[in-house]
């Protein structure tokens, strides 16, 4: 199972849960499984589109999906996922 | 504001704006693997923010912007509001700081020794929330606000300056590639900027982002939609950006502190941490760079150096470090 970190603005969806686990061969599987599991929290990881919406960054492995292969990108069975919104940094 | 007005290096070494060395830290790295790092402490008040700032008001200057009724405002937890009070105070132009309530008590005490009036935001908000206070003022009136996050000047100063030093500071030690760059990401100006620049000299050069955790911070966040992605960020520059949790970049702090000598803060060791991830992965022979956006010296009080690294950590937990 792939462990999803969540950040504090979805764990209301999640009865307040910090980490859920899911099943999936790619990024977008394992969306879609939370979806099955969690139908508002799967809203928020998919734009209409099915792409990635542009204020979530998804973290494999601390590495942003973005410049892997996005919602294709294969998991292992046993990864880590971190979900973070989007936000500024810099001082 | 659309800035139109770029400066010159020249422009820029009038305010101290000249060349930083890069250090070696190849120690660190595997076997074969070049890593120099981008030593900007050595900037005026010690982190590569005087870059901007210096930029950002030229701008303001060149384009008639700043006249004797000019008050600045600017959002900043530090590193960028005490590097524009320089420059203001060198100017003669008042300057407001908007900036969390919990950054470290060196920044506050800098921004007033240089005579910036500081306004304060909940810490729990982060930079955003500092953005927003500062965005309401502007649209008050009676301020120029430069606004790091969308200021051309800020990208600007590291395609006129930081990434040419690289460029030549890479040929100057003997080496004809450079593989890869990476740099934390706050507003992504030393991206961009760095970016643009050296991708003529190193076409092949991979830019990787090393990303706080900042978003978990944010308890004032309502909901995804309410994100930021600075307007200066080219993120179609980077090939990679990296996850780096707080622990991680105290930790490679310490280590750069204990086995290198060499005194920084957190965000720097935020960008070792990433490029010794990316370096894991080149070939021996590749040469890297990254930035030591500053030192440590601003980060005493929060306790980052004491105790064990696990106890840090929770010290400066809901602090805004980088």
């Amino acid at each position: 199972m792939t462990t999803i970190n969540l950040p504090t603005i979805l764990r209301q969806h999640t009865g307040g849960a910090k980490k859920i686990t899911a099943s999936g061969r790619t990024i977008g599987e394992v969306f879609a499984a939370i979806g099955n599991e969690y139908p508002k929290l799967g809203e928020q990881l998919t734009n209409p589109e099915g792409g990635l919406p542009v204020f979530v960054n998804v973290f494999l492995e601390d590495e942003d999906i973005r410049y892997l292969d996005g919602l294709d990108t294969e998991v292992e069975d046993d990864a880590d996922i971190t979900i973070l919104p989007a936000v500024a940094g810099g001082r | 504001m659309t800035p139109t007005s770029a400066p010159s290096r020249e422009d820029l070494a009038r305010y101290g704006i000249t060349p930083t060395p890069l250090v070696d830290l190849s120690a660190l790295a595997p076997s074969g693997v070049t890593l120099y790092g981008k030593a900007e402490w050595h900037l005026p008040t010690g982190s590569l923010k005087d870059r901007i700032a210096a930029s950002m008001v030229c701008r303001a200057i060149g384009d008639g912007l700043i006249d004797a009724d000019t008050r600045l405002l600017e959002p900043s937890s530090g590193n960028t509001g005490i590097a524009l009070a320089r420059i203001a105070a060198i100017e003669g132009i008042p300057l407001t700081v908007v900036a969390p309530d919990n950054v470290s008590s060196e920044r506050i005490d800098l921004l007033r020794a240089y005579g910036a009036d500081i306004l304060f935001t909940p810490g729990s908000e982060g930079s955003n929330g500092a953005v927003r206070r500062s965005e309401e003022l502007a649209a008050d009136g009676g301020y120029l606000m430069l606004h790091q996050y969308e200021n051309a000047g800020n990208p600007g100063a590291h395609e006129l300056t930081t990434g040419p030093e690289i460029i030549s500071q890479i040929h100057e030690a003997g080496h004809d590639r450079l593989d890869a760059f990476v740099a934390t990401l706050g507003t992504g100006g030393t991206l961009t900027g760095v970016g643009r620049s050296i991708v003529g000299s190193f076409p092949d050069v991979r830019i990787v982002a090393a990303e706080p955790p900042s978003g978990e911070l944010i308890a004032g966040l309502r909901s995804l939609d309410d994100g930021y992605i600075p307007p200066i960020f080219d993120p179609t520059l980077l090939g990679g950006k990296i996850l780096v949790r707080t622990r991680d970049s105290i930790a490679m702090a310490r280590r750069l502190l204990t086995d290198l000598g060499l005194f920084v803060g957190p965000s720097a060791g935020a960008a070792v941490h990433a490029a010794l991830k990316v370096a894991r992965r080149l070939e021996p022979g590749s040469v890297m760079v990254t930035v030591l956006c500053d030192a440590g010296w601003k980060y005493l009080s929060t306790g980052m150096f004491s105790g064990t690294v696990d106890e840090a950590t929770d010290r400066v937990l809901g602090i805004t470090l980088w």
